[in-house]
């Protein structure tokens, strides 16, 4: 580290002429090569600063653009977000159902309803609802259920319903228009709203019983607000018969959330990006100051300040595309980390945001390499070279 | 003499002292104002989460059983049991009033409408909009503002006291009224304040003051169910536990931590005869997005303090490699290793001490700023934060720096002074 180089005798020898037939470029590249080897420890901690800087923002770039569908997914356990209901107590057209769902194209989940209010036994009301379990089960996520009832004529039933029609859990008798059932109860059901006081049936044991088709389908729609309500407006068309509506109270509750947690990711985004700039920014700094002997030579043999200012140009630039490629690989690990630690599902990593940590990257690495130029441009390369 | 080195290396070595220890402020101010982000996310979220509406229900311990459907009652009207609304302010004299953002009691009532030519029977719900309370010297505002905050009303919220109403968007259209006409309902007309909005049953229902559904009900003071809007704290383990079966310590720690659990078991004390219940499609899912939101944001500032120790490291790193030359004159001159490493150590802790204070400013005030433009509330950093973030800054300046010092200080004397470092 102590001495320059070995002047290359190639080079050297020969008159001025031939001296200058030979391209300048393979002195330029073996300068540019020469400077990293030799100088190892620095150009590593400059790398080093390059690669951290990048990878710290990929990983935060990769997170702001993937926390969005990432969070969409936790409020999607809020359930439905759309629903469609027949127009003023109506049934829905039978294959309503079948339309929703085509039209959906597994971009969500839809749930039938069809409601009665049955007689128990001893003369009270009760609404019992008929649905798709494997749907419900998927589709409300907070519904608390001791045994989703596997077996026809098992129902559901919610807990301030267990009360009036099996409050010893044996098997129960139903009525509706004269036309009884027998139901066994095969778990009982929670949530704290009005399910708790209804009787859920299988769908099919449900028409078969009363002859009452699905009245409300409630469909939980994955996407952005704009998806949802493209959604909602193809339902509409789909489905002439029905009303179409979005659960404003989950839409607008999933916007605020979702829009307040990103501008806050942005906010923490932009100061680590700017705090890893300014780390790469004083490394440089530091690693081309510590160079101008080099500089001090390079003029003492006559360069010229635009060539040293290229060279020192494109050992920033080269830096920072290999600090940027690395530093992206790393960066994509540690999102998809992130990713799995707190959502339980890796970040996709976003090939788009390369060219961004690339251009970023270059850039501050110029900037770093162009301001102690400045500074050095106007000491004589003498004062230099005595060590001043 | 020490002082009198450490004195002049800050007075001739301005640009180099700035360079370092604007470094160090900004490092120490980025992680202050994520540690207080990522700190208050979780409080911050957890109210942005009540837009969902309420989370806690009250019913009447000896209720019937409902029988709605699509929100239309089909109960004979006389059914059922009904909570003292007397007793509602005393939810602001339970032991975490101050996490209750908000209740609204409901009371619905059939009544007829004269629709064209006949009479239509539908839902009128009693409630309050934002009504005045009073509970011992506290005065608040409560209602279905509060906890049903995507409720929107074309025209202008009836006024509490009032016997005027709101009609649900779909019957607007249907009985095709506007806001400001009047409304006959059960024999008596009443001004339509405005039109309401919610994406739910009330669109097909009349909204009206509490006192109007009682008064059509004949049962003064009567109230069918509260909503209760509260901040909670997501459940864990000892949150499902039941209450019956803890020794009195746990039972203390249960009582005394703002689980939903807790609070529905405060509430079912404070309001005589009443069951409380969790919502559970509004708070369970509270619970998740919360803990991803405020996970992410822990991960995130892990991230911040990483990048900020970084910065201040290679800052030091740079600032002491270039005083070379220096080491190598007082070496020369007879200084042990010792004595160089201190006065380096010893600028380093006064640069992160001069950094770290106003970094710590700064970072407050950025914190006050992303809180204010972010969750229109500000952002408060504890005071204990700042021996924290102080000493945080001067570990990590002294880190940085030994690894620089180390190197700089083993540095042979002869070549640091030939200047072929």
């Amino acid at each position: 580290m102590s001495s320059l180089p070995p002047q290359p005798s190639a080079v050297n020898e020969g008159p001025a002429s031939r001296r200058s037939a030979v391209p300048h470029t393979s002195m330029f590249l073996r300068m540019l090569l020469r400077a990293a080897v030799l100088r190892r420890g620095r150009a590593a901690s400059a790398l080093l600063a390059m690669v951290v800087a990048a990878a710290v923002a990929t990983a935060m770039l990769n997170l702001y653009v993937d926390v969005q569908a990432k969070l969409r997914k936790e409020f999607r356990n809020y359930g439905a977000n759309v629903v469609v209901v027949a127009k003023d107590g109506q049934a829905l057209p039978a294959d309503a159902l079948r339309i929703a769902e085509s039209t959906l194209a597994g971009r969500g989940l839809a749930a039938p309803f069809a409601y009665v209010v049955a007689r128990t036994s001893d003369g009270k009301s009760v609404v019992v609802s008929g649905t798709d379990f494997d749907q419900v089960r998927k589709l409300d996520r907070w519904w608390s259920v001791t045994a989703w009832p596997l077996a026809p004529q098992d129902a559901l039933i919610g807990v301030r319903a267990a009360a009036v029609v099996s409050p010893q859990g044996k098997a129960f008798d139903l009525s509706f228009r004269g036309h009884g059932v027998h139901l066994n109860p095969a778990g009982t059901l929670q949530t704290g709203a009005a399910e708790d006081s209804r009787v859920y049936v299988p769908l099919g044991d449900f028409e078969a019983w009363t002859g009452v088709q699905p009245s409300t389908i409630e469909i939980a729609a994955s996407g952005s607000p704009e998806e949802v309500s493209d959604m909602i407006q193809k339902l509409a068309q789909a489905l002439p018969g029905a009303e179409v509506r979005p659960v404003r109270q989950i839409v607008e509750g999933e916007a605020r959330v979702l829009g307040k947690t990103r501008a806050t990711l942005l906010s923490a985004a932009i100061l680590i990006i700017l705090t890893a700039a300014l780390c790469v920014l004083s490394t440089l700094i530091g690693w081309v100051f510590d160079r101008r002997r080099d500089f001090a030579i390079m003029k003492a043999l006559g360069a010229s300040e635009r060539l040293i200012g290229g060279f020192f140009a494109a050992e920033a630039a080269a830096l920072g595309i290999v600090g940027a490629v690395i530093g992206f690989a790393i960066g994509i690990g540690a999102a998809a980390w992130i990713g799995r630690v707190n959502f339980h599902a890796p970040v996709v990593p976003r090939f788009s945001v390369f060219p961004a940590i690339l251009v970023g990257s270059v850039a501050v690495a110029l900037i770093s390499a162009v301001l102690p130029m400045s500074l050095l441009r106007r000491v004589q390369p003498a004062m230099i070279l005595r060590g001043e | 003499m020490f002082a009198r080195l450490v004195y002049e290396s800050f007075r001739r070595q301005k640009r180099r002292k700035l360079l370092a220890g604007v470094a160090i402020t900004l490092g120490v101010g980025v992680a202050t104002a994520m540690i207080a982000v990522a700190t208050d996310i979780g409080n911050k979220i957890n109210r942005e989460l009540r837009s969902y509406g309420a989370n806690l229900m009250v019913s009447p311990q000896e209720d019937t059983l409902d029988v709605e459907i699509g929100g239309v009652n089909l109960k004979p009207p006389s059914d059922g049991a009904y909570l003292n609304e007397a007793d509602l302010p005393r939810i602001k004299g339970m032991f975490w009033r101050n996490n209750i953002v908000g209740f609204a009691p409901m009371l619905p009532a059939n009544v007829n409408v004269s629709a064209g030519s006949g009479t239509k029977s539908l839902t009128l719900l009693g409630t309050y909009f934002s009504k005045q309370l009073r509970f011992g010297k506290e005065d608040f505002v409560t209602g279905v503002r509060a906890t049903h905050p995507w409720w929107k009303v074309r025209g202008a919220w009836p006024d509490d006291n009032s016997q005027d109403v709101l009609l649900g968007e779909r019957l607007a259209t249907k009985l095709n009224r506007r806001p400001g006409e009047q409304i006959e309902i059960s024999g008596q007309s009443h001004r339509i304040a405005g039109i309401l909005s919610t994406g739910g049953a009330e669109d097909d229902q009349i909204v009206a003051p509490i006192a109007l559904a009682q008064q059509i009900l004949g049962k003064p003071g009567a109230v069918r169910r509260i909503y209760v809007s509260a901040l909670t704290k997501p459940e864990d383990a000892l949150a499902r536990r039941d209450p019956k079966s803890m020794n009195p310590e746990v039972f203390d720690r249960w009582y005394c931590s703002p689980y939903v659990q807790s609070i529905a078991y405060q509430l079912q004390e404070t309001i005589p005869h009443s069951h409380a219940e969790q919502i559970r499609q509004v708070a369970q899912n509270e619970g998740t997005v919360l803990a991803r939101i405020t996970g992410l944001m822990l991960l995130v500032t892990l991230a911040a303090l990483f990048a900020s120790a970084l910065a201040v490291s290679a800052a030091m790193a740079t600032a002491i490699f270039e005083r070379r030359s220096e080491v190598g004159l007082m070496k020369a001159l007879g200084a042990g290793n010792a004595s160089v490493a201190a006065l380096f150590f010893t600028e380093a802790t006064l640069l992160a001490l001069i950094g770290g204070v106003v970094g710590f400013a700064g970072g407050a005030l950025l914190a006050r700023q992303i809180g204010r433009s972010i969750f229109d509330s500000k952002i408060t950093i504890q005071p204990v934060l700042f021996p924290v973030i102080l000493a945080i800054a001067v570990i990590v300046t002294f880190a940085g720096s030994a690894a620089a010092i180390r190197r700089a200080v083993k540095f042979d004397p002869v070549y640091a002074l030939r200047g072929e470092a």
